[in-house]
């Protein structure tokens, strides 16, 4: 029996770990600034717990097996513990968790610490069930005031945010059902939600954050790769929380500014 | 008769005599009432709360497998049940869940083996306040009636997540199912909260108060400490949650708008304003993480004790083991915020919950290390007690070590909300614990029925679920990575998950053969019940107090008479001993000179 | 080497004594205690958080404040000296109980008497202050809401009710403790039984009157 439990804790362990390391499956290639910084942390993360993974599964099956009652008269090694091995151990774990999490501070730090530069674009993204609404500030700067009174969700764009068309600095409001970006260029997404909790994922930017209703959540990104990448929602938001998806084109900076143009004219 | 701990007559008896002195028997009660329905005996309340979670652990699998179909198979209808639309697959995760985590998980290991051997343990002849332990299980088991009531009422029971956030779970307009059927599922939490509250305060009172003479707390066996560091958590962390759900009831039925902002729902103001949903996280967290520490301490203190029994071996580390406990319950307290990191907190709050949430993954894996340090030098026997608890170490250390990936916030960013988590935690929860579950039966079968259960069908067992668990679980991991969302319902509508379909079908295949196999142990069950072979006294040659009473126990644990501990609970492999162990009622072992 | 011998020293357990009773009963409340203190603790934090929490204007996209202090009715400061007051009867009735207790193990022994007995019925009179406390906690509510503050008119009102409703809850179940010690009483049942839970009670009672205290102030203090 220990001899099976050995292979079958090594099997387990070799093929996880096969998979793990032929990256079958696995993350999206990155798109956005922050990306590399990250995935070289999850690269180091991954070795650093996948030797410990493998070492204690190993360990595991080699001792129940090599340790196996053999039927003879002797009695086991009487010991209750070693203190110097105790401390040793605890001192290395605990070097390892933390070592590790304090070096992932840095990307952290610079991903949510300060502010979007001041020269970021600008997009407001509101969450609704069950979808994603971006809405661009236009030549003013400004967004317009909303209404929760004046939704009408079944009407699309303006009316689904409710934008209220009194405020003059809603008159050159764009809003679209589809979020496109200028690549190599700071983006500053400021997160809304109309009724649930809601989540803005980008897998290949590397971006989540939950919108929350009652906040407005200010975050930013930079792409810099040219494409259109799939938004999901990441919060348990009700029935339609596996259909709330959107796209985000991400485009040269002319092409931003022609489609940004367009879109403006049509509001003069 | 004069009482008290203290005063009575000193008796020499053999140690190998049974302690039942007939004469001096304490008679239980008679009549089927009050002998096997409103029990005061410890040990009947522990089989109800374990029969309790039995019943709740195949309802749960039940529900997951209908996830598991409906995920991969979304169009097929199922028999008796029909299509499953969108917001009954969030039903199914949001009670499979719910169910899992409250009538199994803190179930079963506390109130059921906890409840059980507790008291036997530490010499004591029930709990201490025995109306208390039977109004706890009555009052778990009235919980369990109002959660299964909920899939019955208009709506239909809620979809919100077994981690219920507001506003989805505060707003009866959100969905199906939030209406009647979200204000039961939090009452029902809601008289869980005060059953459990009930049943800490036994454990606590008794294991501080009743404990024989000579078992010091550093003579306990890790079970016990494992069962009152629990009851501890348990004390602080119900009471927040009963709070979170008292202030959801408020909102969702008298207007208040303690979680809820200005939102419209359906294009219509909710008439709520200036209301937080993080509050409502950090209140559920608050509790959340000491939970699921309440739900694997017992085990972890199980796997001690098999580890050691069935190695010959004394544990590895006592002192450390006992401190480990201490510690992971202490820490346990400081870490909610790792459930945020996305949420909203502020990022500073979110790194301070980084740091402390490395910190409790220590005293874990110094626990893991001291597991292994038992089995090296043992003389293993494989019962299936033994394979349950080698298999508990191997999943806790296969879902410890996804743990620090998600305590990084800046990892969470890309693994939050996707099925990593749910792979982390039901590894390290989930199944670990279960495995506990299954390895305390086995190993106690034998005290608490008189006989043994059947080692073949325990082995067939013990394959289909180490090597199923494995195959459902561990690639979940890879497809959260590859951005595999939580709580979708089907993978049709975005287009890189239909990559991954074909995954997600090898787990739900895995879900059959695994689920499956738990019938196996269902059947030895019962049928050990009534045909398995006659069961000695201590079957397993074992050193702790269960094991020198009769089998089963009469109605005060001891007949009458408390046994005097001498020695710690591991003293296997004495040398110079007449036996390969001494039990902790036999007289001192005198240090070699 | 280490030596052994065959014999285990067993001893004889009866039931346990009333010193050990009372000190149980009394570390079951001590324990019990401790989630009521973590609901209030809870409600606490939850009530500092929301005073100071500012929430989307979505008009404006801005962060405001919408904290609007509730005036307590006065109704509470008297309310507040029925039950401190009754905290006071309670600890006598405690030391009358306990002191029954030990005078009828005294009584048993032939030619002993002790006599003067303390007869005012301390018990009842907190039983009695008790119910006053619990009408009069009515009464306040229905001040309140005739001054326009039902529970969800306000998040501060909201708190006022939750806070003062929740520690009803609480002081009720201590008032069916006292009256099951009564009725106890009166059938003339177990003395040592109805002094322990007499005790127990008593120690709830003090606590249930300092958290009153705690929560007027919070009330009216903190904004």
């Amino acid at each position: 029996m220990g001899l099976v439990l050995l292979v079958v804790i090594w099997l387990i362990t070799f093929i996880s770990t096969y998979f793990f390391v032929a990256k079958t499956w696995w993350l999206p290639v990155g798109a956005s600034a922050a990306a590399a910084g990250i995935d070289q942390h999850f690269t180091t993360t991954f070795i650093l717990m996948g030797i410990v993974f493998v070492a204690a599964q190993v360990a595991l099956g080699y001792l129940v097996w090599s340790y196996r009652d053999r039927g003879t008269a002797s009695k086991a090694s009487y010991s209750h513990g070693n203190t110097t091995l105790e401390i040793v151990w605890t001192v290395l774990t605990t070097i390892l968790f933390v070592g590790l999490n304090l070096t992932s501070s840095s990307i952290w730090a610079s991903e949510r610490f300060r502010a979007a530069a001041s020269d970021s674009v600008q997009v407001e993204v509101t969450g609704m069930q069950f979808a994603w609404y971006f809405r661009y500030p236009g030549p003013d700067g400004k967004f317009g005031a909303t209404n929760p009174e004046l939704e009408d969700a079944s009407a699309g764009g303006e009316a689904a945010l409710g934008l209220d068309t009194k405020d003059p600095a809603s008159k050159d409001d764009v809003v679209s059902g589809i979020m496109v970006v200028p690549v190599n260029r700071e983006i500053e997404v400021i997160l809304r939600a109309h009724d649930v909790i809601h989540s803005f994922f980008i897998p290949q930017m590397r971006f989540k954050q939950d919108a929350v209703p009652g906040l407005a959540i200010h975050m930013h990104f930079t792409p810099v790769q040219t494409g259109e990448y799939e938004i999901l929602c990441a919060e348990l938001c009700g029935l339609g929380h596996y259909k709330m998806h959107g796209i985000v084109r991400v485009v040269t900076p002319e092409e931003f500014d022609k489609w940004l143009a367009a879109r403006e004219a049509e509001k003069q | 008769m004069a009482g008290g701990t203290g005063g009575g007559e000193t008796i020499t008896m053999s140690t190998h005599e049974s302690a039942v002195q007939a004469a001096h028997a304490h008679a239980g009660p008679q009549g089927f009432i009050r002998k096997w329905v409103f029990s005061l005996d410890h040990k009947v309340i522990g089989l109800q709360y374990y029969f309790l979670a039995l019943v709740a652990v195949f309802v749960g699998m039940f529900l997951s497998l209908l996830m598991r179909i409906h995920l991969v198979w979304p169009t097929v209808a199922l028999p008796l049940l029909g299509d499953i639309r969108p917001e009954t697959y969030l039903t199914l995760v949001t009670m499979h869940g719910t169910i899992m985590v409250f009538f199994v998980l803190t179930t079963a290991p506390q109130g059921g083996f906890g409840n059980y051997f507790l008291p036997i343990q530490i010499g004591a002849p029930d709990m201490a306040f025995p109306v208390l332990n039977m109004l706890s299980f009555w009052t778990t088991f009235a919980g369990f009636i109002v959660m299964i009531a909920a899939f019955f009422v208009a709506g239909g029971a809620p979809l919100h997540g077994w981690t219920g956030y507001a506003p989805l779970s505060a707003v009866q307009s959100t969905g199906p199912g939030e209406g009647l059927g979200a204000d039961l599922w939090i009452i029902s939490i809601a008289i869980f909260c005060i059953g459990a509250l009930m049943g800490a305060l036994n454990f606590i009172t008794t294991t501080l108060d009743m404990r024989a003479k000579g078992m010091t707390m550093m003579r306990m066996p890790l079970t016990v400490w494992a069962w009152f560091v629990t009851a501890i958590l348990g004390l602080l962390a119900f009471g927040v949650l009963l709070s979170a759900g008292i202030l959801l009831l408020m909102d969702r039925n008298l207007g208040t708008s303690f979680y809820v902002p200005l939102i419209t729902v359906n294009g219509q103001l909710t008439g709520h304003k200036g209301g937080s949903p993080l509050l409502w996280q950090h209140l559920f967290w608050f509790f959340g993480h000491p939970e699921v520490y309440i739900a694997i301490l017992p085990a972890m203190g199980l796997a001690s004790q098999l580890l050691s029994v069935f190695s010959r071996k004394p544990i590895f580390g006592y002192k450390a083991m006992v401190y480990a406990i201490l510690g992971i319950g202490f820490l346990g307290f400081m870490v909610w915020g790792h459930h945020m990191f996305m949420s909203g907190m502020s990022p500073y709050t979110a790194f301070a919950f980084s740091i402390m949430t490395m910190g409790i993954g220590v005293p874990s894996a110094i626990k893991t290390f001291n597991w292994l340090g038992t089995i090296w030098g043992g003389r293993i026997r494989f019962d299936s007690p033994m394979l349950f608890a080698i298999g508990f170490v191997s999943l806790f250390v296969s879902g410890g070590i996804s743990g620090p990936f998600l305590a990084q916030p800046v990892l969470d960013i890309q693994l939050h909300d996707t099925y990593f988590v749910p792979g982390h935690f039901h590894l390290i929860m989930g199944v670990a614990s279960i495995f506990g579950i299954f390895a305390a039966t086995y190993y106690w079968f034998p005290k608490m029925f008189g006989r043994m259960m059947n080692e073949s069908m325990a082995r067939w067992h013990f394959w289909f679920s180490f090597i199923g668990t494995y195959a459902i679980f561990m690639p979940m991991h890879y497809l959260g990575m590859a951005g595999m969302p939580r709580r979708y319902s089907q993978m049709t509508e975005v287009a890189y998950l239909h990559n991954l379909i074909p995954l997600q079908k090898f787990i739900t295949y895995a879900a059959f053969i695994t689920i499956a196999g738990q019938l196996i142990f269902l059947v030895n069950l019962f049928w050990s019940m009534f045909k398995g072979k006659k069961a000695v006294d201590n079957p397993w040659e074992a050193t702790t107090l269960e094991w020198t009473t009769a089998t089963p126990p009469p109605h005060d644990n001891f007949g009458g008479h408390t046994p005097v501990v001498h020695n710690g609970p591991y003293e296997y492999g004495v040398p110079g001993a007449p036996r390969d162990y001494v039990m902790q009622s036999d007289p001192g072992i005198e240090p070699a000179h | 080497m280490a030596s052994f011998s065959t014999t285990a020293t067993i001893i004889d357990s009866g039931p346990p004594d009333y010193g050990t009773r009372l000190r149980r009963a009394r570390l079951g409340l001590l324990v019990a205690l401790t989630p009521v203190l973590m609901l209030f603790v809870s409600f606490t934090s939850a009530y500092v958080v929301r005073q100071g929490l500012p929430t989307l204007d979505p008009r404006t996209a801005t962060l405001v404040r919408d904290w609007i202090p509730v005036t307590l009715p006065k109704l509470l400061l008297i309310n507040t000296g029925v039950l401190v007051l009754s905290s006071l009867f309670m600890e006598l009735a405690r030391r009358q109980v306990r002191g029954e207790a030990a005078r009828e193990s005294a009584d048993s022994i032939p030619g002993v008497s002790l006599g003067g007995e303390n007869k005012i019925p301390w018990l009842a009179m907190t039983l009695v202050l008790g119910v006053i406390f619990l009408f009069g906690q009515w009464m306040a509510w229905r001040q309140l809401a005739a001054s326009g503050f039902y529970v969800a008119t306000t998040p501060s009102s909201s708190f006022v009710y939750l806070l003062t409703g929740t520690h009803a809850v609480h002081l009720l179940g201590g008032v069916l403790a006292l009256c099951s010690a009564g009725v106890a009483s009166l059938l003339g049942l177990s003395l040592t039984r109805r002094s322990i839970v007499v005790d127990v009670t008593a120690w709830y009672w003090h606590f249930m009157a300092g958290l009153w205290v705690y929560i007027l102030c919070l009330l009216e203090f903190a904004s």
